[in-house]
């Protein structure tokens, strides 16, 4: 009891582990900085924007969207088309990827989000489709299937994140940023009229919640994040082609949100890892990585409710028994 | 889309149908439409066994349509067995392959909940689709039709004969399995558990196998479209997801877990889409098949025959 009691404890105050966490984040470099990694992590980390915003929708709120890949691809063309076609600021180039993306989002939301489970999915999923075939057949604005090439680097005061090193530092102090902004926002008022949402969204009406203005916001808001996710990964990658934005991809994100632990403030850390690294550690096994890495999904959401923080409380749950044994004697 | 590009419309009719005149070009479309709506029928009656007795919306659907299609190719083509033979042993493969899924997976997790069931299922579909690749290649694969390949002429328009088995075949499924759901014992069964799972349970069903048959049977009608559809569009390791997608939006169309409302739903959306991407254009025919999906979802949200309320609880 008093162990359960504890590790409950910890969880709630995330905080601590939380600064922990990003001062380990922003060393790493410093103590390792080898080029594959680091592009590695670079790409765990702009997943990690995307899916802090999904998981605040579906993991808090309980609203599933299989659009998020799109609303990342609006963030990506909004960037190249404003950098390369119209030579404006970058930074500008991504305000217009926000403004793009929420409009869209209040767009689709409005009528989606009145539908629930499996309709409100296949919902996002068409918009998401439809908006890939754009992507693919307005040539003129997008470039078809060869994408957009050329897409300048960021820069601040003529700063220019132009070396991974120097990306990977834009790109986790965003993402610690906006987790910190979920955090602050799931131990709010918002957060608790969103989980009270989720368990049921008639007993919230009938506590006076507006549910269908949370829910609208909270859409718009995680639409925000993977518009941004999506500018940083266009200026990143430098060349965007359709490929990045289907549909595969927003299941992808989802299948982030619910492998890392559904409503978890670690769930996406954990979840963007997963996805992101295992392919590429797995290629070690060449044509057989695809089956090992789906084989090792099914493994987990097999055994592990909550997936990989279920996977680590368990871990820890089990590290802190032998502890307090230890400690008893 | 993901990779090739999975084409309803090959070349040879295109080319058959330039020869004939504009009101024929209509019929044209309606026959081509009736015949991918007539697969997506069949897509959407396995999505809602699987539905109805889980609520899991099993998203490697379309890989039982895409294995349908690959096993009967590698038995016909690599192994050298006759078509005959390789047709019904791939539906009867791909039919243990989906019982296999659910006794190896879904029937072994922890504790269940219906949303890591759905993305159990998509870690199955990226397994099946590896597997496929890595044992049959890349290419995109075929068979010769089954008797033939000259056009039959229906109305004035050229319909190709694989077009005759695909409608026939699917009008013989649909009978044979809302006879099968009305009057044995094993699909009243079915339909009781669908209806309520305790329930079912208390009057002597076992839910349990009722689950497991009910991946069987849908795999089985995914493999059935995957194989009479193969001569006609090629098939190839990853046209599962769009399949699959187009599949489940039929059955969303129809009303999800609707047994008459998915083979209506099917042969709507085959038909939008056929019409759209002649009269149209046929770069935007996946956009129009989601454009109507979106539009039934937004104006009669239950779908166009759904008793069901939406919701998942």
């Amino acid at each position: 009891m008093q162990i359960q009691h504890r590790l409950d404890n910890r969880r709630n105050n995330q905080y601590p582990v939380f600064w922990a966490f990003t001062a380990a984040v922003m060393l790493w470099p410093l103590l390792y900085p080898s080029r594959y990694h680091l592009n590695m992590m670079i790409f765990v980390g702009i997943s990690l924007i995307v899916v802090t915003g999904l998981n605040l929708l579906f993991g808090y709120a309980g609203q599933i969207s299989l659009a998020h890949a799109t609303f990342f691809g609006i963030g990506a063309y909004s960037s190249a088309v404003s950098c390369t076609k119209l030579a404006w600021n970058p930074w500008i180039g991504m305000a217009v990827g926000i403004l793009v993306a929420a409009f869209l989002a209040l767009i689709v939301g409005l009528p989606s989000l009145k539908l629930t489970g499996y309709y409100l999915a296949m919902a996002t999923l068409g918009f998401g489709v439809i908006v890939e075939i754009l992507f693919i057949q307005l040539v003129p604005l997008t470039g078809g299937p060869d994408g957009i090439g050329g897409i300048p680097s960021l820069s601040i005061f003529g700063f220019r994140f132009n070396s991974d090193f120097r990306f990977y530092y834009l790109v986790w102090v965003i993402a610690a940023l906006f987790c910190l902004i979920v955090m602050n926002l799931v131990n709010s008022k918002v957060g608790r009229n969103m989980r009270a949402l989720h368990e049921s969204e008639l007993a919230a009406k009938v506590l006076g919640i507006d549910t269908f203005r949370y829910k609208l916001k909270i859409f718009i808001f995680s639409a925000v994040y993977a518009a941004i996710g999506g500018s940083l990964f266009a200026h990143y990658i430098s060349h965007i082609t359709p490929e990045s934005f289907g549909i595969m991809h927003s299941i992808s994100f989802v299948a982030m949100t619910i492998i890392g632990g559904m409503g978890k403030i670690w769930g996406p850390f954990l979840g963007a890892c997963i996805i992101t690294i295992l392919p590429e550690a797995l290629m070690a096994f060449e044509a057989f990585h695809v089956i090992i890495y789906g084989g090792i999904i099914v493994l987990i959401l097999m055994f592990f409710e909550e997936g990989m923080v279920g996977l680590i409380n368990v871990i820890l749950g089990k590290v802190s028994i032998r502890g307090k044994k230890w400690y008893l004697q | 889309m993901e990779g090739k590009e999975w084409r309803p419309f090959s070349s040879e009719s295109n080319r058959v149908s330039k020869m004939l005149s504009q009101h024929s070009q209509l019929m044209q479309f309606v026959l081509s439409g009736i015949m991918v709506g007539s697969i997506y029928a069949i897509i959407a009656i396995g999505f809602n066994m699987i539905y109805n007795a889980t609520e899991i919306v099993n998203f490697a659907q379309g890989e039982f349509v895409m294995l349908g299609g690959m096993v009967t190719v590698g038995l016909y083509k690599f192994l050298g067995f006759p078509l005959v033979f390789s047709c019904p042993l791939a539906v009867l493969i791909t039919t243990i392959i989906g019982i296999a899924i659910e006794r190896l997976t879904i029937n072994q997790m922890k504790t269940f909940s219906v949303l890591n069931a759905v993305i159990i299922t998509i870690g199955v579909s990226i397994v099946i689709k590896g597997g496929t690749m890595v044992s049959l290649g890349r290419d995109n694969m075929s068979f010769p039709p089954f008797s033939g390949d000259r056009p039959v002429v229906l109305f004035g328009a050229a319909l190709a004969t694989q077009g005759v088995w695909i409608i026939l075949a699917t009008v013989i499924l649909v009978i044979l399995l809302s006879l099968f759901y009305k009057h044995s014992i094993q699909g009243i069964a079915m339909k009781a558990t669908s209806f309520n799972k305790t329930a079912a349970g208390l009057v002597g069903i076992n839910v349990n196998r009722m689950v497991m048959s009910s991946f069987g049977l849908s795999a089985a009608c995914g493999a059935i479209a995957g194989v009479i559809i193969t001569p006609i569009t090629l098939t190839a390791y990853d046209i599962g997801l769009m399949l699959g997608l187009k599949g489940f939006s039929a059955a969303i169309i129809g009303g999800l877990g609707n047994f008459w409302g998915a083979v209506i739903g099917g042969l709507f959306l085959g038909l939008c889409e056929s019409l759209g991407a002649g009269f149209v254009s046929s770069g935007y025919k996946d956009a129009i098949a989601f454009i109507i999906l979106l539009g039934v979802l937004f104006l009669r949200p239950t779908g166009l025959f759904g008793t069901k309320p939406m919701r998942e609880e």
